[in-house]
């Protein structure tokens, strides 16, 4: 089974006067089949965590481990994380010009998968991925992200997501900017994942909205570049209630 | 109506739709056309048509040093149906598809000794294309081609250049009435090379000209693609592409002069960039003139810049006279494959000279699936890959 297992991480990103630590040790197990949420003001560092996870150069790793099943992941380079099964879907996914959905999604799963799909198979396969998702077939001849609409962005970034099928699922503030269909749509393409029952998730997010959705079996609350509490899907419902007030005012900003 | 848009995504794109009695398209040349390179001043580099060229890498072709010597080696093969002779410059066909622009461009036509001309007689259909390779071995020389259709011919004109060379040369297409004709030009030189020299297309009535022009190799290439329309109903698609590495200088300057009513013309050029220097100049002007009422004209160009350290100089330029036209524009956008997108694709499992690769041929594929010569589509795009096997080495 696969886990994912974060000990003790530190991480700086270079700014005017010099490295500023943003996360300051950071330690969480996630096992294939569960659901983490991880719930934090702005400016806590969780998209730090899940872009540090993925390899962005802009962060440095100053202290900690990272491994999947034993192998050590911060060794790795972006590409090869993501071979080895760690996804994540971003936030705010770039444009890449020139290069049309058909052919990266093809491209990405030749890569991930470690031979070409079959073709036959394959436009099954995306087609019917998207139909889920209730994405029109003229998509995939556009430019990656090109012109997409911010529903549309995320959309594309599930569609990955259920045709790559990673071991370990990062999703940093997938519903952000989504209306109420859209958000159900994602979320549904997140479940059907989840339901596999073979992919460990991250869900980072700012609001509880979309805990109506996913149910998570462990919530985090994350402050100051840290774990600040854990606990089960009730925690939640505290912050919603309570929000990040307690967290943000005492002892944890340190 | 005319629209037009614009579309500055570099630093270094500019644009200007001019809707003015006085032409800038004239006013901007050091001096008016002319087959005699006495009629041209030293360019200094300051002018407006020089001021992106870096004038000590052309060897002397524009101020008069570089004369022939050792040369290139020039074969043309017709296919049956079209004939080649070799002729002196008062043939009535030399210079007639336009007259040279600016001082190298005289020069070459001032110092070739004899033209080639290759005629396809009137209705005639080639079935096999007309190919004339240029060889570099090294020297200078100063070239001038005519190729002919007669009315109603169909033809396909591949040019390649390689091998090292200072090489000036003039190329000049007529197009009788209805006459189709399809030029792919590819500048694959050795990286000392330099290729200066214009490309005039004269357009008869209801004819249609496809240029393709390809530019990867040479230290410094500099073209003028130009279109005039003999009658109404002409049609020009120019095609570009050019893939201009560290140190290359590759600069295209194109001229669609619509003077005639009831033209088209369309307009893409796509280069991507990468290294050190690497230095891509596009201009392109389009002057719809008061007469040419009914004209439908569209340019677009495109860059991908891959590295820093790399230049795209982009000069759209359209200028109207008359407004009983179908439509005019042009768009010039200068996007850059940066980190971000390297790490989208990289975080999905592609390495990263893969993913280089990914975007730049799906940046040409775009343009190449639009020329519509399948044999001509394959090898520029293995020729694409090449390239790109070169640079990633």
């Amino acid at each position: 089974m696969a886990t994912l297992e974060i000990h003790d991480l530190h991480v700086s990103v270079e700014a005017e006067n010099g490295p500023r630590e943003i996360l300051k040790g950071v330690d969480l197990t996630v096992k294939q089949g569960e659901t983490h949420a991880i719930m934090g003001p702005n400016g806590s560092g969780k998209s730090t965590l899940a872009y540090s996870l993925a390899g962005h150069p802009k962060y440095t790793i100053t202290g900690g481990t990272v491994t999947l099943d034993g192998e050590d992941v911060l060794e790795m380079s972006v590409d090869e994380r993501a071979r080895a099964g760690v996804f994540l879907a971003m936030q705010y996914p770039v444009e890449v010009p020139g290069v049309s959905v058909s052919n990266f999604l093809r491209t990405s799963a030749t890569a991930v998968r470690g031979e070409a799909p079959k073709l036959r198979l394959w436009v099954k396969e995306v087609k019917e991925a998207m139909e889920r998702l209730s994405m029109d077939p003229a998509f995939a001849e556009r430019n990656v992200n090109e012109g997409f609409s911010g529903g549309e962005k995320k959309r594309h970034e599930i569609l990955q997501l259920e045709l790559l099928k990673p071991k370990i699922a990062i999703l940093d503030e997938t519903d952000s900017g989504l209306d109420v269909d859209a958000l159900r749509t994602v979320s549904e393409g997140v479940n059907r994942v989840r339901e596999s029952g073979e992919v460990g998730t991250l869900l980072i997010t700012h609001y509880t909205r979309i805990l109506r959705y996913i149910k998570p079996d462990h919530v985090h609350v994350f402050a100051a570049g840290r774990i600040v509490e854990s606990g089960g899907a009730e925690l939640a419902d505290k912050l919603e209630a309570e929000g990040y007030e307690e967290y943000t005012k005492g002892g944890a900003t340190l | 109506m005319a629209e037009a848009q614009n579309i500055p995504a570099g630093s270094t794109t500019t644009g200007s739709i001019a809707v003015a009695a006085e032409s800038t398209v004239a006013t901007r040349m050091s001096a008016p056309p002319s087959y005699d390179v006495a009629d041209f001043p030293v360019p200094h580099g300051r002018e407006e048509e020089w001021r992106f060229t870096p004038l000590a890498r052309l060897k002397g072709l524009h101020d008069g040093t570089a004369v022939t010597e050792g040369g290139v080696l020039v074969s043309v093969e017709t296919p049956a149906g079209a004939t080649q002779e070799t002729v002196d410059r008062d043939d009535p066909r030399v210079g007639r598809a336009g007259t040279p622009v600016d001082r190298v461009a005289a020069q070459a036509y001032t110092s070739f000794e004899k033209a080639s001309v290759v005629t396809v007689p009137k209705d005639t259909q080639l079935t096999e294309p007309i190919r004339i390779d240029v060889q570099g071995q090294g020297g200078t020389a100063f070239k001038h081609h005519v190729i002919e259709l007669g009315a109603f011919a169909e033809a396909v004109v591949v040019m390649d250049h390689t091998g090292d060379a200072t090489f000036a040369a003039n190329v000049d297409y007529l197009l009788g009435d209805g006459a189709k004709l399809t030029v792919v030009s590819v500048q694959d030189w050795a990286d000392t090379a330099v290729h200066a020299g214009q490309h005039n297309a004269l357009i008869g009535r209801d004819a249609s000209f496809k240029s393709v022009v390809v530019t990867f190799g040479g230290d410094l290439v500099r073209l003028h693609p130009r279109v005039t329309y003999a009658a109404p109903g002409g049609e020009a698609e120019l095609y570009g592409l050019y893939f201009t590495e560290a140190g290359q200088h590759h600069e295209h300057r194109l001229m669609v002069d619509h003077d005639t009513p009831n033209c088209r013309s369309h307009v893409t050029y796509k280069g991507a960039l990468q290294g050190d220097d690497a230095h891509a100049v596009w201009i392109g002007d389009v002057l719809i003139q008061a007469a040419a009422t009914g004209t439908d004209t569209y340019e677009l160009n495109r860059n991908l810049v891959l590295t820093d350290g790399a230049r795209v100089d982009s000069v759209p330029n359209l200028e109207i006279e008359t407004g009983e036209i179908v439509g005019a524009g042009h768009a010039s956008a200068t996007g850059r494959f940066d980190d971000e997108q390297l790490f989208y694709l990289m975080a999905r499992g592609i390495p990263a000279e893969e993913a280089r690769r990914l975007v730049v041929r799906g940046f040409f594929a775009e343009l190449i699936q639009q020329i519509g010569l399948p044999d001509v589509e394959e090898r520029l795009m293995a020729k694409i890959e090449a390239e790109l096997e070169a640079a990633a080495a």
